[in-house]
C-alpha cells in the first residue's frame, strides 16, 4: 500500500449512491479509495472505510437493516474491532447503527418529508480521530439530504452517550429531522467508528458551497495515511 | 407452519407516519385520538412443532425483523390449514 497515497475502501451495496462522490472527495483530499462490492468477503488492504449515502437494498424493512447482513459487513466488524477508522455517512451511519457498531437508531424524520439542504453542525469534540482537525464548537455548514434521519436513543442509553461524550456533531439552530438533542453524528466507545447523517462528500469543492466536509474526510485519509505506516512497519 | 409477526413502534417512540395517519383520519371526519403504524410479517415456517417454529421466529425477529431499541414484536402461530 502506497502511504503518500493511503488506501480507503468505500463500500457499494446495491442501492448505495454516493459511492462515487465519496470515493471522488477522498481522492481530491489526497487518498486512493477502492469500491468495494457488498458481496466481497475481505477488504482489500486498507487504512479506513467508509460506508456511504443512498438507500442500501431499497431501505426495504428499516434503513440499514439488511445492508448489515452482507459479507462485506462481517469484515468491517472485523477492521472496527481491531481499531480501523470506519466513517457511515448517512445511509452508512443507519448501516452501523443497524449492525451494532454504533448506538442508537435512525427513525423517519419528525416532519416526514424529505430533508435536502445544508445545515449548520456544531463540534463537541475534536478529541475523536476523524474530527482531529476541527476545533470544539466550531460551526461546520455540511448538507443532508435524507428521509430517516430523526436519531432516537431511550433515556438509559442516552444518558450513557452524555456520560461517555459520544454524541460528538449537533444541529445548530436548525434540526432539520428532530432527532433527539439535535444529535446529527455519534462515536463509538473507542472513538475509531463514527457516524452522522450529513454528507461531508459533499462539501469538499466551493463550488459546492462549502468545503467544511474536507475538514472530516482530510481526517479521515490522514488516519488512514498513519494506519498504512504503522502497518507496513510492524 | 405459518407464523405472523406484529412490530410496533414502542410506546414513547415517535411515529410521524402515525401522526400523519392520524390527522388526515380526523380531517376526513372521523374521531380518533392516536394512531401508531406498525409493520406486519406473514412468514411460512419450515418447523411443525409449534413450540420450535415460535422459538425459530424468535430469533428471526431478534436479528433482523425488529429493532428492539425502537420497536416491539408479537408472534402469532397457525396451525396449517
Amino acid at each position: 500500500m502506497n502511504a503518500g497515497r493511503p488506501s480507503v475502501a468505500v463500500l457499494v451495496f446495491p442501492g448505495s449512491n454516493d459511492d462515487r462522490d465519496a470515493a471522488l472527495a477522498l481522492e481530491s483530499l489526497g487518498a486512493d479509495p477502492q469500491l468495494v462490492w457488498h458481496a466481497d468477503e475481505e477488504l482489500p488492504q486498507v487504512g479506513a472505510v467508509v460506508l456511504p449515502g443512498g438507500f442500501s437494498y431499497g431501505d426495504y424493512l428499516r434503513a440499514g437493516a439488511i445492508a448489515r447482513f452482507s459479507p462485506a459487513m462481517r469484515a468491517v466488524a472485523e477492521f472496527a474491532a481491531e481499531g480501523g477508522y470506519v466513517l457511515g455517512i448517512c445511509n452508512g451511519f443507519q448501516v452501523l447503527c443497524e449492525a451494532g457498531l454504533l448506538p442508537g437508531a435512525l427513525r423517519p424524520n419528525e416532519s416526514l418529508s424529505f430533508v435536502c439542504r445544508d445545515v449548520p453542525l456544531r463540534v463537541e469534540r475534536n478529541d475523536v480521530p476523524l474530527l482531529a482537525s476541527c476545533a470544539i464548537g466550531q460551526r461546520l455548514t455540511i448538507p443532508v439530504k435524507h428521509g430517516e434521519g430523526c436519531f432516537f436513543a431511550d433515556a438509559d442509553l442516552l444518558a450513557e452517550l452524555d456520560e461517555s461524550r459520544q454524541i460528538v456533531l449537533r444541529y445548530d439552530g436548525d434540526n432539520p429531522n428532530g432527532s433527539l438533542d439535535d444529535i446529527a453524528g455519534v462515536v463509538n466507545a473507542d472513538g475509531n467508528v463514527m457516524g452522522l447523517m450529513p454528507h461531508p462528500e459533499h462539501a469538499t469543492d466551493p463550488l459546492l458551497g462549502s468545503t467544511d466536509g474536507a475538514l472530516i474526510l482530510r481526517a479521515l485519509v490522514e488516519r488512514a495515511r498513519e494506519r498504512a505506516l504503522a502497518t507496513a512497519s510492524s | 407452519m405459518k407464523a405472523t409477526v406484529l412490530v410496533r413502534p414502542k410506546p414513547g417512540i415517535l411515529d410521524p407516519q402515525g401522526k400523519a395517519v392520524e390527522a388526515s383520519l380526523r380531517h376526513l371526519g372521523f374521531s380518533v385520538d392516536g394512531a401508531r403504524v406498525g409493520r406486519l410479517v406473514d412468514l411460512e415456517v419450515e418447523v411443525a412443532d409449534p413450540e420450535q417454529a415460535r422459538a425459530e421466529v424468535e430469533r428471526m425477529c431478534a436479528e433482523l425483523l425488529a429493532n428492539p431499541l425502537i420497536e416491539s414484536y408479537e408472534i402469532e402461530l397457525a396451525e396449517d390449514s
